[in-house]
């Protein structure tokens, strides 16, 4: 029994209704792409967004238009999001730092006194 | 050699470029609202905005040589003052169709542009170097969705195939050559239509032919030619009269 659907798209695909789902070939599906815009030459690339795109060609046109289009640009680069190395929200207490560790910040050092001394 | 030869070839060439552009924008600006997805919704609505711009811009050089301002041009003028090539007339058609027209009309415009950036008249090789980053993003847009298209599926290779089939005898009305190219030529106005499309033949076929797509057998159509001399399809009439459509039936001396 096939699956019949309002949505043409759907029908053309030809599923079975009993199955577990069609494995996806690559291209088949658009991926999503990190977009990093740079202003000017010698600036950093800064993340400014998204774009879904069928390539890596197809990634930078559409981020050309929904992040170049204002305002000053010399480059853009996009990075396939699935290529991220992240870490993961479950981990995000590694970032936490404990009061005892004072010693590692530049604040907790009082300095001035011995460098007037020293003059 | 005088001056009024010079102009007349000058404006002649002038007045293609700029009715190539202008409707090609226009046709393009068709797309909006109904492009794939609307990333490229706004790619080449934008392309076609560009186009109309460049259109706007060799108008107003018009102008300064005495023809009537850029409104008037395109509001007023009958359809057989217009000398834009058929290609560009077409209607809309598929995606398959509007990527193949894009990729062989932009890639005719770069070089185009590329050897008027050499042009004796000042104006225009300006001109020309103000646009060659826009025409290089309109052809790496149309060769990137060719590519993606062409190498695709077996369904959408076929439909680019079919699409090049169809577009190919209409892009030679790009090259119709004008009585003046001898002065063109000679006064270095413009290398003349025969030099763009040998370099235009070479570069689309390498392209095509590296997608693998196959170049149609050129005794096996006829060129679409007459748009330079103001003959042209029945597709233009009604898009002319949608152009002029306010401008004409509302008061003419009302401005905008």
């Amino acid at each position: 029994m096939k699956i019949i659907s309002l949505d043409p798209r759907v029908n053309r695909m030809g599923l079975e209704k009993d199955s577990s789902g069609t494995p996806l070939r690559e291209g088949e599906q658009f991926q999503t792409y990190e977009v990093f815009h740079q202003k000017k030459r010698g600036q950093q690339h800064v993340h400014v967004g998204i774009v879904h795109a069928p390539s890596n060609d197809l990634a930078l046109v559409f981020a050309k238009e929904s992040f170049g289009r204002r305002g000053a640009t010399t480059s853009i680069w996009v990075v396939k999001s699935s290529e991220v190395n992240a870490t993961s929200y479950d981990d995000s207490d590694i970032f936490e730092t404990t009061p005892e560790k004072l010693h590692r910040e530049a604040s907790a050092y009082k300095m001035r006194d011995k460098i007037e001394k020293l003059k | 050699m005088n001056d009024i030869d010079y102009n007349t070839a000058l404006k002649e060439l002038l007045f293609k470029m700029a009715d190539d552009q202008y409707i090609y924008g226009h046709r393009t600006s068709e797309w909006i609202g109904i492009g794939p997805i609307i990333e490229e919704d706004i790619a080449f609505g934008s392309i076609a905005q560009d186009k109309v711009g460049h259109s706007l811009n060799i108008y107003q050089m018009l102008h300064q040589l005495g023809e009537a301002d850029a409104e008037k041009l395109v509001f007023t003028r009958n359809e057989n003052e217009y000398k834009c090539c058929h290609l560009v007339e077409l209607p809309i058609g598929e995606y398959d169709f509007a990527i193949m027209r894009h990729f062989m009309f932009e890639h005719a415009e770069y070089i185009r542009f590329e050897m008027l950036t050499e042009s004796s008249y000042h104006p225009l090789a300006n001109l020309a170097k103000k646009y060659k980053g826009e025409i290089k993003y309109h052809i790496f847009h149309a060769n990137t969705w060719l590519k993606l298209l062409a190498e695709g599926n077996e369904e959408s290779k076929g439909r680019m195939q079919s699409a090049l089939n169809q577009v190919y005898p209409m892009a030679m009305g790009i090259f119709e050559e004008s009585p003046y190219e001898e002065i063109l030529r000679s006064e270095h106005i413009f290398k003349g239509e025969a030099a763009l499309k040998s370099v235009w033949m070479e570069r689309t076929e390498e392209f095509l032919q590296s997608v693998g797509l196959q170049i149609p057998n050129n005794k096996d159509f006829s060129e679409a030619m007459g748009g330079r001399k103001g003959y042209h399809t029945e597709y233009f009439g009604p898009l002319l009269k949608e152009i002029k459509e306010v401008f004409v039936t509302e008061d003419p001396s009302a401005s905008w």
